[in-house]
Formats: C-alpha cells, structure tokens, sequence
C-alpha cells in the first residue's frame, strides 16, 4: 500500500457488493448443467473476486510494482507445478490404479 | 546522508526501530515482508490444489458425489460471512489511515467476530462428519477417511469407494489448513485490536493493521476457491 | 595488505554481553550466524557419522558388518541430516547471516526478531528429528517415497516427518528476510549491479526457499497425516498416486539442490576476483545465471522420476529443460575460469578451495548430463553413478564453497587470522580424501551396483575399500579446520580490518565488526571488484 493513498471507503462497499453478486452467480450457475463449462466458469468467477480482493482489499492497484512481482511470481509458481504435472496425468496411457 | 537528515524528524517515533533509516522504509519493508509470506502460503496451499487437481481430473464422479453431500447453503452462508470479514478488515485499515481510533477497534472486533461466525459453522459441519466416526457401533455417516468410513451414506458403489475417500481427505486437509490459519489470525486481531484501543495507530504509523489486513484477505481468498471446488462441484 | 602490528578494536559484537541471555535473546544478525554456525557444526558432525556407519558396512559385501534395517537407517540418517540441516541452511544461515547486512551497508537484516525466530525454529526441527532418528530410526531414505513410508514402514515417520516441516520453515523466515533486506536496505549508491554477486547469489537462492519450500512442507505434512489418520492421498487401495507423492516432494527437492550451491557459487565468485586481484569476468551473466538457475530449476524436477512410472512424454519434456538448466551454471564456470586469465594468482586456502570447486563441480555438472539423458538414465538411475554425481557437487562444489567462505570471512567475523599452512594442509587432505572416496563410485554406479543396497557382488569390493578408506581420510580433513578455526578463535594473531585487501563494504569496517556495524551510512560510489584502484580505508567515525 503507498503511504500516501487512501481509498475511498466506498471504493471498499462497491467490491464487498461485487464479491457477493459473483457468489451468488458461482452458486446459480451450479443449477444447471453445462458440462465442463461449469468448472471453467466456477474457476473464472473464483478468480475475478480473488483480483478484485488483492486490487483493492489489498490495495496491490496502489502498490508499487514490486508488489506486483511478488503476486505474479507466487501465482506463476503455482501454474507451473500444476501445469507440469498434469503433462504427465494428461499424457498417460493407462489410469490410475483401479480399487480392487 | 540527505536521507538520515530529511527524516530526522521521523527519527523520534516511537515505532520506529533502530536497524531502519525512516519509517518509510520501514513501512515498505514490512509490507513487502508480508506479500513475500504469502507467496509462500500460495505454493503452501497450493500443493493441495495441485493434488486436488489431479485426482479430480481421475475421478469425476467420486468427487461429484463426494460434494453433492455437502451442504452448498452453509457454504455459500459461510462464503458471504468471510467477504464481510474481509470488508470490515478493509474498513478497518482505512480508520487508522484517516486516524479514526474507535473505528479501527471496532471494525477489527468485527472482523474477529464474522470470523468466528465461519469457524462455528465449519465446526458444526465437521461435527456432522466426525461424530459418527467416534465410538464403538455401526459408524452410519462416517466421513472420516480410513477404517470406519461409511460409503453407503453416499450412495457410492464398489470401484468409487477409495475414490471418495480421497475426496474428503481433500476436503478435511484443505478446509482444515484453512480453518488453522484462521484460528491464528484470530489472537493476532485481537493483539491489534488491542493496540488500537490504546492508541498506538494513526494515519502516520499503522503498518500492523496494514499487513494483518493483507493476512487476513489472502486466507478469505483461499476460500473464495476452496467453495466452488468443494462445494459446488456438477451440476446440482 | 598492511603490514602494521595490530590488536583487536576496542569495541565489537562479541563483546556486547557474555551470558547466555546475550546470544540466545539476541537480535543481532551476527551472533545469530554464529549460533547457526555452531549449530549446522554439530548437525554436520551427525550426519558424518552417520556417513561413517555406512562405509564401514559397505567395507564388506555380504553385509557382514550390521544388520540390513540398521544399513537401512543409517542412509537414511545421513540423508535426512545432511540435506535439511546441514546443507540447506549451511552458507545462507552462516556467512549470508553474517553478511549481508554488512555487503549492502545495512545496519542488520529487515527482520532480526524473526532471523532469531527462524534459528529457534531450525533447532526445534532439529531437536525432534534427532529424537525421531535416534528413538527407533528412519529406514524411507531422506526421500520418504510412498507408500512405503505411509503404510508399510514402521518406523518414526510421522515424528521426522513433523521436525523437517518445522525446519522448513526456518529456511523460509531466512530466505524471507533476505529478499526484503536485498530490496529495501541497500546503502545510498548501492545499485542493483553494484551489488556484490555473493548478494545476488543469496537473492537468487531466497527466491527457491520462499516459493519451493512451502510445496515439500504441506506433501510432507500429508505424508504424516497419511501416517496419523489414514488419508490416503498416496495409498494405491484408495486410489492414491505414490508417483504423485514424488512429483510434489521432488518439485521441492530439486529446486533444494540449487539452494544448497548457488550461495557456495556466490562464495567461490567473490574470493577468486579477490585471489585474483582482477575485476570478474562477466559480473552481469553471473547474477542473471544466478536468478536463471533459481528459475529454471523449478522445472526440471521429473528427472528424478524417469523410471517410476512417469508418461514418456513428460519425461522428454523434462529432459530438454533439464538440459537447459546447464546451461547458466556453465555460464558461471567459463565466467569464473575467464577472471583468472591474467589474474594475479594468489595462492592462499581460500583461493585453494575456489580451485577444487570448479574442478569437481565441473566433474559434478558434466556427470549430470548423463543422467538427464532419458536412455542412458535408465542405466545409470539408482546406482552409485547418481550418488557419486550429487556428492561431487555437493560436496565437491558445495562443501569446498562454504569451507573457502569461512577461511576468506574468518578474519572478518573473529579478528583474528589461523595458521594459513594448517588450512593449505586440510585442503588438500580434503581434495584428494573427497577424490579417493567418490571417483570410485562412478565406476561402481558404471559397472552397475544398485545406490541403498546393504550387500553388493564380491566384484566390487576393492572399489568400496577404496572409497571407504577414501572417507576416513576425508574425515580427518575436516577435523582439521575445525580445530585450527576454533584455536584461532583463542590464540589467533588479530587480522586488522582488511587482511585480503578485498573490496566490498564488509572489509571497510573493523574486525571484529561494531555491534551496529557502521556508524554513518556509507556511500557507495565505485564498481563492484574494481582491484585496479587500491582498497578503501577503513571508515572511521
């Protein structure tokens, strides 16, 4: 957070408002069926109120850039671990170990 | 040099401690100290995301059952109580920055009390899963992972039964590591709190709130994805 | 180098308090190194024991000597001591401790509470492992691969398990405080690429601490859960995964071997500009090659899974970025070689130590490739190749940087200087002890004897007598700096501020350095390793 900024508490009721509309989408839209769609849309809705808590919640939109850094480096980490990993469950031939 | 001597008036504060040159810096440094500790709780949970990640995409349907049994109304109940935390923190940090005392008081017991309020209503839940499990007798409704869980109570067949089980291993884990941060955060508020009742913040030092704001965002945020990939999996 | 006859100054960090209270509730980032020091003396003293143990087995091939679950533990032990609390905190705890403050120009780290916090935590860690490993012992090999340890082992799992997550967490707290110091402490005019590379080493290894450790610390945490509670995210009758078990450990793991060598290569670039008495070669691509294998490093780690069970195709792709990962670490050795071209060598133990680094690191680099070769790993994996390859680096590059560090830094951090022919002696019963006690295992891992094996053919024993007899005498190697060091400690002849003439803020001030390091700020205004003007004067308020 700059020393110097301070948000507008009505900055911080318009994202509350914003993060419990999303819920309240991320609930609705597990009423109906879209296939895989609905992980890619509970995971797109998980991460727009993540963004809008770490901008403003956490003031990282006011934040000098290393701050920046930081957030984008733990979640670049995170992707990689995740992401090469799944070459290799992705890219198995056979299943995991069946229940006897 | 010109430092030391634009901040000499700073040099004086209380809170400022020996080893920095100014407040400023100070304040810098706690606060990238902080983003840097989260860094580190992001790969810390997300080991088990990453776990998660994996035996979803093996078994769909375990988990598919496995999370039609939880209740998506208490979820979704405790998932708007944490966003409230989360605004009232906000709220808080933003008293101190304008020198408002009894607000950051009061908007930190707040904070502690929706707090609270979440980790009533997961114990409730827990309950429901691990009280079956105690004792001796049949076990119906058993969700503890292990000897005496009871798969009937999810109308799981055969091949799923391990399956499920890992998914509430999952479930267990990572709403618990989650629910361990929260129970630290806790007396933590409440040290700051207390400090704030005695004065010690204004809008020229509040570092502490500032970076147990930033702690307390990020475990709401853990739960922003915990709901969706715990509770809301398939369609209902 | 002055010549004047000296005494220690009158003033210092050690003599701010003599009791107990004075070390154990201090904050000062010195004494905290030292109590570290101490500390991963005594851990390093464990593990060679147990190191002891296990080449007194392997003296005879019908496993003769102990029982196979006894052999079992003591590998295990020597793993499990040596990589977490030995050589993970080993320079960074120590000499980074000690340091950095000093090389930026900072009066102590961001954070000294937590520096002492996070010494407190290690020795908890520590204290719980050593009581796990001495109580019934730990026969998994450090590497806990499931779902052995999770089911089948019956031993102190879950204790040893739960010590290595505390002392997790020690390292975090350290590489934590380093990055916000290294950011935010630098002295006025201290750039970013004025920085000495023994700081952009620790920056790079702080970035691995922060984002791997906290991966090994929740798989490690689930191992102990599976233990405790049954879990099962690992156990094959539920569905587990144990090739996932290696993935999340192993994404930790590899990226820890470069926690363990890239300070030891920030050591090795600062004494061989000193020894040298030349400007290194290629500041730039050593600190970007420092923070490229910090990088790249996260993603290699399948290697060590090419043969469990691992697609094919995943493992080429890990092969190709293993070979990548070569790459800035060969940019470092040429950089190093190329300071020496025309350098002024001077021929003193630490510079003696930069020298065995770069051989036996380069032995120990060039060795890897075979083993990130898909075809030839085959071979080679689980043999003694990979454990002649790992301790070649390890200790041949890793060891060989801390002890140069502490015979460079010794003056610095106690006053006083130790009898430079003892250290000239040690090195070389430690290079050619090191030498006689791993080359051979090349062969053997060549030849085809299994890594972890209690009992090997007849075939190959002259070759492990031979390493055997080879570890003895790397153990009397180490004994000597550890009796001359601390002899000089007591009787050593005081060193004066700057007895290497080397550059860098550390050397302006006293030796031993003031509690509060310098008295007004210092202004930094010249080149790093500028050896072409003479040595700045002690700073004298």
């Amino acid at each position: 957070m700059s020393s110097e900024h301070v948000v507008s508490w009505k900055v911080y009721l318009a994202v509350f408002l914003a993060l419990v509309a999303l819920t309240v989408i991320t609930v609705e839209v597990t009423g109906h069926d879209f296939g895989p769609f609905n992980l890619v849309v509970a995971l797109a809705v998980a991460v727009t109120k993540a963004t809008l808590v770490v901008l403003y919640f956490m003031h990282a939109r006011y934040s000098e850039r290393l701050t920046h850094v930081v957030i984008a480096s733990s979640v670049a980490f995170l992707v990689i671990l995740v992401f090469l990993l799944l070459t290799d469950y992705l890219s198995r031939p056979w299943s995991l170990v069946a229940v006897g | 040099m010109s430092e030391l001597a634009a901040h000499a008036g700073e040099a004086h504060h209380e809170a400022l401690q020996h080893h920095f040159t100014s407040l400023e810096q100070q304040r810098a440094a706690s606060s990238l100290g902080m983003w840097v500790f989260i860094a580190q709780e992001v790969l810390f949970f997300g080991g088990l995301f990453a776990t998660y990640t994996v035996y979803r995409h093996a078994y769909p349907e375990a988990f598919s059952a496995g999370s039609h049994h939880l209740s998506w109304k208490i979820g979704f109940f405790n998932t708007l109580v944490l966003i409230g935390s989360s605004l009232t923190m906000a709220l808080g940090v933003y008293s101190a920055a304008i020198g408002k005392k009894n607000r950051v008081v009061g908007f930190i017991l707040a904070t502690i009390l929706l707090g609270s309020v979440f980790l009533g209503v997961k114990y409730f839940e827990y309950g429901e899963k691990i009280r079956p499990c105690l004792g001796d007798g049949p076990h119906t409704g058993c969700l503890v992972p292990g000897a005496r869980f009871d798969a009937a109570s999810l109308h799981v067949k055969g091949a799923d039964l391990g399956h499920v089980q890992i998914y509430f291993s999952l479930y267990f884990a990572m709403t618990g590591l989650h629910a361990l941060h929260m129970i630290i955060g806790v007396p933590i508020l409440l040290t700051i709190a207390y400090f704030a009742w005695r004065g010690r913040y204004g809008p020229e030092y509040h570092t502490p709130v500032e970076i147990v704001g930033l702690y307390w965002h990020f475990v709401d945020i853990v739960w922003i994805f915990l709901f969706p990939l715990l509770y809301l999996i398939g369609a209902h | 180098m002055t010549s004047e006859s000296r005494t220690l100054p009158a003033d210092h960090y050690l003599k701010s308090g003599w009791d107990l209270k004075s070390w154990l509730l201090t904050t000062d980032h010195k004494r905290i190194g030292l109590m570290y020091l101490v500390s991963i003396t005594l851990m390093f003293a464990i593990g060679s024991i147990y190191a002891g143990i296990v080449r007194w087995n392997l003296l005879v091939p019908n496993g003769s000597q102990m029982s196979a679950e006894a052999y079992n533990k003591a590998f295990t032990g020597h793993g499990v001591v040596m990589v977490f609390f030995f050589l993970i905190p080993s320079i960074p705890a120590t000499l980074g401790n000690f340091l950095i403050p000093l090389m930026i120009g900072a009066k102590d780290l961001a954070f000294p509470r937590i520096n002492l916090l996070s010494w407190y935590i290690y020795v908890i860690g520590a204290a719980l492992t050593m009581y796990a490993l001495l109580t019934g012992g730990l026969e998994t090999g450090w590497t806990f691969y499931t779902p052995y340890s999770t089911v089948f082992a019956e031993s102190n799992v879950a204790v040893a398990a739960v010590g290595i997550f505390i002392a997790g967490f020690s390292s975090i707290l350290t590489g934590l405080n380093f990055i916000v110091t290294i950011h935010k402490m630098r002295a006025p005019g201290l750039t970013w690429f004025r920085l000495p590379l023994f700081v952009w080493a620790h920056y790079a290894t702080a970035i691995i601490q922060i984002l791997g450790t906290p991966v090994v610390a929740i798989t490690i945490l689930l191992v102990a859960l599976e233990r405790l509670f049954h879990f099962g995210f690992f156990d094959p009758n539920r569905g587990g995964d144990p090739i996932l078990f290696q993935h999340l450990f192993w994404f930790y793991s590899h990226p820890a071997v470069y926690i363990m060598i890239l300070p030891s290569m920030g050591v090795i670039s600062e004494i061989v500009t000193c020894f040298s008495r030349k400007r290194i070669f290629g500041y730039s691509f050593i600190a970007m090659s420092s923070l490229a294998i910090a990088v790249i490093g996260f993603l290699v780690w399948a290697h060590h899974m090419f043969v469990t069970g691992l697609s094919v195709y995943s493992a080429m792709v890990f092969s190709a970025l293993t070979y990548l990962v070569a790459v800035p670490s060969a940019i470092k050795t040429f950089n190093w070689t190329a300071t020496l071209f025309r350098g002024s060598v001077q021929w003193d133990t630490p510079m003696i130590y930069v020298f065995c680094f770069i051989g036996l690191f380069l032995i120990g680099g060039l060795t890897g490739l075979f083993l990130g070769n898909l075809g030839t790993d085959v071979h080679l994996t689980d043999t003694y190749f990979v454990v002649a390859h790992f301790h070649y680096i390890m200790v041949g590059g890793a060891i060989m940087g801390y002890l140069g560090g502490l015979h460079f830094w010794w003056p610095k951090i106690t006053g006083r200087k130790y009898v430079e022919s003892w250290g000239k002696v040690s090195s070389l019963l430690v290079f050619v002890g090191f030498n006689l006690t791993f080359f051979p295992q090349f062969v053997l891992g060549y030849l085809g004897m299994p890594r972890r094996y209690w009992s090997y053919p007849e075939e190959f024993q002259i070759l492990n007598v031979l390493s055997t007899a080879g570890a003895t005498i790397l153990g009397f190697g180490y004994l000597f700096p550890f009796s001359y060091l601390t002899h000089s400690v007591f009787r050593g002849e005081p060193a004066g501020d700057n007895p290497w003439g080397a550059k860098g803020l550390e050397w302006t001030t006293q030796s031993p350095p003031k509690t509060h390091n310098f008295d007004a700020v210092p202004v930094v205004d010249e080149e790093p390793y500028d050896y072409a003007s003479p040595p700045k004067e002690t700073v004298r308020v």
